[in-house]
């Protein structure tokens, strides 16, 4: 098992060949380390872990029926990032509805700074196990939402609440927080620039 | 005996001066810069951790702002773990390994050179941030986003000094990894390698494997903040959990590369002293490796309160407490071969049996921390500052600390002083309880880590471990005296084989060795 080189030559090469294939291996680490990157998003999405909600269209979802017996409230929550100047608010704390039932429910952001400001909402869903079930139809944070001085804009979102729906949840909260995207700039690089669904 | 003819050098070559320092590719010259470099570090980083305690000896804001306070905390923990600890072990690993294996140097001495120093680039760099205008990195060693992201100038620096060393400690690996494999003596086979060899041979591949991922994470950082991209900005699609996810994905095999080591030097140790073989070798062997593949599948444990899915939790707290079978093997495997043993009780033996002791109870504090349902109430409490010192000071720099003094005779050809080897040993031992055990108890009572004011509840305890810290910093003093004092060719003659027990080709060269050892293969016995 212990191989004995035959001259300095040889165990020179076989050092040098060895190195190499290590440090092939230290630079496929840091492969393994971007590809993290995929990996977890499909993860969460797959799962609905750390609030990831899912994306549905609209015939899908109307072809799932409405399951009458069971009533869940929804609860919804907005926040601003610290340093965007906007009112974001839910016009009604909460919704009670019907698994598989498609609902509308309004936000409003108002621009209280002088210039204009591109927003970009983030969604998330608590509890995590009840972000899965959680689909939406249509929503304003599929899109950036530009914003003049001063203006006011009513955001709909139209989602349901999969018929899935794990029987212990009777309460999920939907929240969503405004980021500003500078310029828009953030369209421009970054690999992960596409709007969350 | 085979005969192959390896490089043949003479002593009187090597350049005298600075140039033998800066130049050099001889494994025992670069194991001391290595080893010089992590003392220097271990005093730098030992200062900042003297700064947090003076802080939190009382109550109140007293002598550092909460910023200054929160750098001190960061660069406390990289320049122990990046520039103490790491180079520490990189540095005994340069001088024990060829010596044990019966190689004339490692494998790839100018790499060698090369992975050394860049260290020096890399502390420069992290160091000089505490000059700039907004003050070293103080968003925690785990560099978090988006906080890491409010890092000032210094930030930039951070990022590189962490790549700089990351280069530095493969490259240290890929060396480890080449000698053992290639630069063993004839009829030292994989069964015979010291406890030592193993234990490094299997950190290396740890190191391969981890610190890449860390360097992959680090850019991101570097590229969201500067570059535009969005891996941990929630407003771009990016997540800031992810980080944390691909951060302990490193973290975690990291406490392993600072460990792992340190379990070789204490086989090594207590056979000697014990005056008995090592009680299951081989065992000891898949110990290790079990430890490192399960190293890489316990990660998320340090993010239980971040919030993952209930099998998650159960996964991760799962494998987390099956780390404590292999350790278990270790640690009674130890114990073993100090059953019936001839036991002295030198210095080294001292450290070793102390690591035995106080590496376990770090074990168990990190059992209780593993616990996913207790670690809600113990997560970025004291109690897990108190956790992670246990097994890092008490563990891994009391084996490195009973390494040095084991194997000090063979570099220097003199005897320590064993009087004040002992006397450094109690000091420590003494002061370094007072300054971690009451930190459980703080931690249990719900004092919050890396904050410069407290509840006065907590006084006495904070009080009693600071005055623990000033006198655990003070007792290294001696350390210092005691290494500077045989380096300078003081003390009594070590003889060739040094410690009666002592077993191993290391032992059969002269002390100190020739600059130039087993230029002929030694015979394996």
């Amino acid at each position: 098992m212990n191989t004995v080189p035959q001259s300095v030559a040889d165990l020179a090469a076989d050092n040098r060949r060895l190195a190499w294939q290590l440090a092939l291996g230290a630079l496929l680490m840091v492969g393994f380390g971007y590809l993290l990157v995929p990996i977890y998003r499909v993860f969460c999405e797959y799962t609905g872990f750390n609030g990831t909600t899912a994306r549905i269209d609209l015939g899908r979802a109307a072809t799932q029926g409405i399951d009458r017996s069971r009533w869940v409230t929804v609860e919804f929550a907005a926040n601003t990032s610290a340093d965007l100047p906007w009112d974001f608010r839910p016009e009604v704390a909460s919704l009670r509805v019907h698994p598989g039932e498609m609902v509308v429910a309004q936000y409003e952001a108002r621009n209280r700074s002088r210039r204009e400001i591109i927003g970009q909402a983030v969604p998330s869903v608590t509890p995590g196990q009840a972000a899965a079930h959680f689909r939406k139809i249509e929503c304003f944070c599929f899109s950036r939402q530009p914003l003049a001085p001063g203006q006011t804009l009513k955001l709909p979102v139209q989602f349901q609440v999969d018929t899935g729906l794990p029987p212990g949840i009777a309460t999920l909260t939907l929240s969503y927080t405004f980021f500003e995207l500078p310029g828009g700039r953030i369209t421009a690089a970054g690999i992960r620039h596409e709007v969350p669904s | 005996m085979t005969e192959i003819a390896l490089p043949q050098h003479h002593e009187h070559e090597h350049p005298s001066g600075i140039t033998r320092w800066l130049f050099t590719t001889n494994h025992k010259d670069i194991g001391t810069l290595y080893l010089l470099f992590a003392v220097s570090m271990l005093f730098i980083g030992g200062s900042f951790a003297m700064v947090v305690r003076l802080e939190l000896f009382q109550p109140g804001l007293q002598f550092v702002s909460p910023h200054f306070f929160n750098q001190m905390t960061t660069m406390h923990a990289l320049v122990m773990i990046f520039g103490a600890v790491m180079p520490a072990f990189v540095g005994l690993a340069n001088w024990m390994i060829p010596m044990m294996i019966g190689a004339p140097d490692m494998a790839l001495p100018r790499l060698n050179n090369w992975s050394f120093w860049l260290l020096p680039f890399a502390f420069t760099l992290l160091l000089s941030t505490l000059f700039m205008p907004g003050g070293a990195p103080s968003g925690g060693w785990t560099m978090y986003p988006p906080l890491v992201l409010q890092t000032g100038m210094a930030f930039p620096f951070l990022i590189f000094a962490v790549h700089l060393m990351g280069i530095s400690s493969v490259m240290g690996a890929i060396n480890v990894i080449t000698t053992v494999f290639n630069m063993r003596a004839p009829g030292m086979t994989y069964h015979k390698l010291p406890l030592f060899v193993w234990t490094w041979v299997v950190t290396a591949f740890l190191l391969i494997a981890a610190m890449p991922v860390l360097a992959g994470a680090v850019t991101m950082l570097l590229t969201d903040k500067y570059f535009g991209t969005s891996f941990f900005n929630a407003a771009g699609g990016g997540d800031p959990v992810m980080f944390q996810h691909v951060f302990w994905f490193f973290g975690h095999p990291e406490v392993y590369i600072m460990i792992l080591p340190a379990f070789g030097i204490v086989s090594q140790i207590v056979p000697t002293f014990a005056r008995k073989p090592l009680f299951g070798y081989t065992s000891m062997i898949y110990a290790v490796a079990s430890i490192a593949f399960l190293s890489f599948i316990v990660w998320a444990h340090h993010m239980f309160t971040v919030g993952m899915p209930l099998a998650g939790e159960l996964f991760f707290m799962y494998s987390t407490v099956l780390i404590a079978v292999p350790t278990g093997v270790k640690v009674f495997n130890w114990v073993a071969t100090m059953w019936r043993g001839s036991m002295s009780f030198e210095t080294p033996m001292l450290w070793a049996l102390c690591f035995i002791i106080l590496f376990s109870i770090g074990g168990f504090s990190g059992l209780m921390l593993g616990l996913a349902p207790a670690d809600f109430q113990y997560q970025d409490t004291y109690f897990v500052v108190a956790h992670f010192h246990y097994v890092l000071v008490t563990g891994a720099v009391f084996a490195i600390i009973a390494g040095v003094y084991f194997w000090l005779p063979k570099w220097t050809g003199r005897m320590y002083d064993e009087r004040l080897g002992k006397l450094h040993f109690w000091l420590s031992t003494i002061s370094v309880n007072l300054l971690f055990f009451p930190q459980h108890f703080l931690g249990l009572a719900g004092m919050p880590r890396r904050i410069p004011d407290y509840a006065v509840q907590y006084a006495e305890w904070n009080m009693l471990s600071s005055i623990g810290a000033f006198l655990f910093g003070a007792s290294q003093l001696i350390f210092v005296y005691v290494v500077v004092r045989a380096m300078s060719g003081h003390g009594e003659k070590a003889t060739d084989q040094v410690w009666e027990g002592a077993r191993g080709l290391e032992w059969t060269l002269s002390s100190p060795p020739p600059y130039h050892s087993f230029n002929e293969p030694p015979k394996v016995p």
